[in-house]
């Protein structure tokens, strides 16, 4: 029997949780040894999805929500007055597998508040993931938030048991984190993030000297920023993304729009609504540096340092360099085919793929999925040439694109969609 | 105006590819099941299932398209779709007689058919993947039950065996009235004759339920409340993720 407390222990630990946006189950292919529970599917199953329109694949709770911080950002800081409550390990793991046996969740996503030090809430939270891993003899995915000052030996331990691994940064840069979180230091986050780079890197390299080495945080490491709590321009935090993905490895940089929960701070801005379509563009932006190949002084400038609200940062790059149109989508090498608007990575691959077999013209790239309402401006394949950027002057066509524009729907975007099968190629 | 018929299976199905060839009629129409019902000005050939010849026309797709390719038209045969076996037929002959490896020649309208049907039985699959409930029973056995749009159970059973290899369980598909039976070792498919099943929630009568069941659907109720983040309501994202046909059979959809 499960008791009332349980229930509202649940209520207020995933209360306390939810505004963590990450919620990948990806990265890790594991099959069931046989005698125990759970495996990992390499592209991540979402098992339900919230009227927010984000998905639910991980139990996403709280260890406790007691802290000793008192970050102005954060809904459990120390100075507001929430219950507070916390698990004991056994509860975790039981929970986690009775959900998990029923096929409500993917896997566990264990976070807490700092309770008394950082060694102290990270020992907490191994054992509740050893038990789990150990008692049930647990299989599925998990992943285990990092308490920035833990010690190396327990964050070493913590990806032996974990699959994936995160530290938060929160905040994009230094003065505003002393702002914002003064008894936390920008040093004592990038740490572990250091750490768990290395260690990734080191366990990669001992697992092919000796067999029976075990994986160190299988499905890598990510990282939330926190949009909208600070006056961070988008290129501050753009540049710091784009260093996490290219000198620390990071699987993933999430972006979460600040929801303003502590109204009273003066600190903060003030905010009607949470900033969802500057973080959605910010989106945009992380899938232009890691999809596109574009840098990110490409994206935002000295000059323009934050995105457009109105117009993808795509479209606004084409707009800011009419010299490189109209590309010629026949002859184009693949580079230069990422970077015409309305054209994505599946639909440039196939254009490459297709034109072996004839020239293409407009009604194929619709087939193949190029959007032609954007595409269109930028671009001259096997047919007569309708007026492109150069003729028409960037100024004239970001209005056009503006007036066909509809009100985006701020939607996290999802970065594993479905495997699904050959798009049609055209002969 | 030719005919044949067959019983409705995918060995049936293969079994009529080889007939066709061995008399050389081709159809222009292909009927399942045994309705007795005559065409008029049709001459209908009546296929009896020979898993011998199926599978020498399984292994012909393998040897002149690939194994992928065959797996593809079996997950179109699981469509149910009332095109699915002429388009299945076509697709063969085309294989059979080209010379080369027509699988991504998207040019051919009945390639391009099967690659979206296919896609549509997949995606299928994934959300039955994803939206499968299991309520423990007073056992301590696991049953779920819902009712696909395609037939795809079958396609997602190896999924569930990895991942609950050490409970047992039940998956029932209601429409098709069909499902399978793991106990740790192997799994069975099994018909119930009188199953006592909600048909609109899948859920079992409660007598045969363990006694904390409805609790953990509370339970999950309870965090799937406390997740949601009123200040993002998104209920059009929301509904194109999770399909309203599926909200019956979800605890954390229903209210107690």
């Amino acid at each position: 029997m499960i008791s009332d407390k349980i229930f509202e222990k649940l209520r207020i630990l995933a209360d306390a949780a939810k505004y963590d946006v990450s919620c990948a189950s990806s990265g890790t292919k594991r099959s069931n040894p046989g005698n125990g529970i759970g495996n990992a599917s390499a592209w991540g199953i979402c098992h339900s999805f919230t009227e927010d329109g984000r998905c639910i694949a991980l139990l996403k709770i709280m260890l406790s929500n007691h802290c000793i911080y008192d970050c102005a950002y954060c809904v459990n800081r120390r100075s507001n007055d929430v219950p507070r409550t916390a698990f004991t390990a056994a509860e975790i793991s039981d929970l986690t597998i009775g959900f998990y046996r029923r096929n409500y969740i993917e896997g566990l996503f264990l976070s807490s508040g700092v309770l008394r030090n950082a060694d102290f809430t990270m020992e907490q939270m191994i054992a509740a993931v050893k038990d789990l891993r150990i008692r049930h003899r647990y299989n599925g995915y998990i992943h285990l938030k990092v308490i920035p000052g833990a010690s190396p030996e327990l964050i070493r331990e913590a990806g032996l048991w974990a699959d994936r691994l995160s530290v938060n940064m929160e905040i994009a840069s230094e003065n505003n984190l002393k702002l914002l979180a003064p008894e936390k230091n920008f040093e004592s986050i990038l740490k572990p993030i250091r750490m768990i780079t290395d260690t990734i890197a080191e366990n990669r390299e001992d697992r092919r000297k000796f067999i029976h080495t075990g994986r160190f945080s299988p499905a890598g490491q990510s990282t939330q920023l926190i949009i909208g709590a600070s006056d961070d321009s988008d290129r501050t935090v753009l540049k710091l993304a784009s260093a996490l993905y290219n000198r620390r490895n990071l699987k993933r940089v999430y972006y979460s729009g600040y929801i303003p929960v502590n109204s009273y701070d003066s600190r903060l801005p003030a905010l009607n609504s949470p900033p969802l379509k500057r973080e959605h563009r910010l989106y945009e932006a992380d899938w232009l540096l890691r999809f596109y190949g574009f840098r990110v002084d490409e994206i935002v400038s000295e000059e323009y340092p934050d995105l457009d609200l109105n117009l993808d940062p795509k479209v606004m790059y084409a707009l800011r360099n009419p010299w490189l149109f109209p590309v010629d989508i026949n002859t184009a090498d693949l580079p230069l085919l990422l970077r015409i608007p309305g054209v994505g990575p599946r639909s440039a691959q196939l254009i490459v793929a297709a034109r072996r077999h004839g020239r293409l013209n407009s009604a194929h790239l619709k087939k193949i999925g190029v959007v032609m309402k954007r595409a269109q401006y930028f671009i001259t394949c096997n047919e007569l040439r309708a007026p492109s950027v150069q003729e028409l002057k960037p100024e004239r066509v970001r209005l056009m694109l503006l007036n066909q524009e509809k009100p985006a729907d701020a939607v996290q975007l999802k970065l594993f969609h479905p495997v699904s099968a050959l798009t049609p190629v055209l002969r | 105006m030719i005919v044949f018929r067959f019983d409705n299976t995918f060995e049936g199905l293969l079994t009529l590819v080889f007939e066709s060839y061995r008399l050389k009629q081709f159809p222009d129409a292909i009927v399942g099941g045994t309705g007795s019902q005559s065409l008029l000005f049709a001459h209908t050939f009546e296929v009896v299932t020979d898993d011998a010849k199926a599978e020498r026309v399984w292994n012909k797709i393998v040897e002149k398209s690939s194994a992928e390719s065959a797996h593809r038209l079996y997950r179109v045969f699981l469509s149910e779709l009332p095109e699915a076996p002429l388009l299945i037929f076509r697709y063969i002959r085309l294989v059979v007689e080209s010379k080369v490896n027509i699988e991504t020649d998207f040019s051919q309208p009945v390639v391009l058919e099967v690659v979206q049907i296919h896609r549509k039985v997949v995606r299928e699959a994934q959300r039955i993947q994803m939206f499968t409930r299991f309520q423990q029973t007073a056992e301590g056995s696991y049953y779920a039950s819902f009712v696909p749009q395609y037939n795809v159970l079958p396609l997602c059973i190896p999924h569930f065996c990895d991942r609950f290899a050490d409970q047992e369980w039940i998956i029932y598909d209601l429409r098709r009235n069909f499902g399978f039976h793991y106990d740790r070792k192997e799994v069975v498919r099994i018909t119930f004759e009188n199953l006592r099943v909600n048909p609109q929630t899948g859920q079992l009568h409660p007598s045969l339920l363990d006694p904390g069941e409805l609790q953990f659907q509370r339970l999950w109720k309870k965090y799937y409340d406390a997740v949601f983040i009123p200040q993002r309501k998104n209920i059009k994202v929301h509904r194109q993720f999770l399909p309203k046909r599926f909200w019956s059979y979800l605890p954390e959809k229903r209210s107690f």
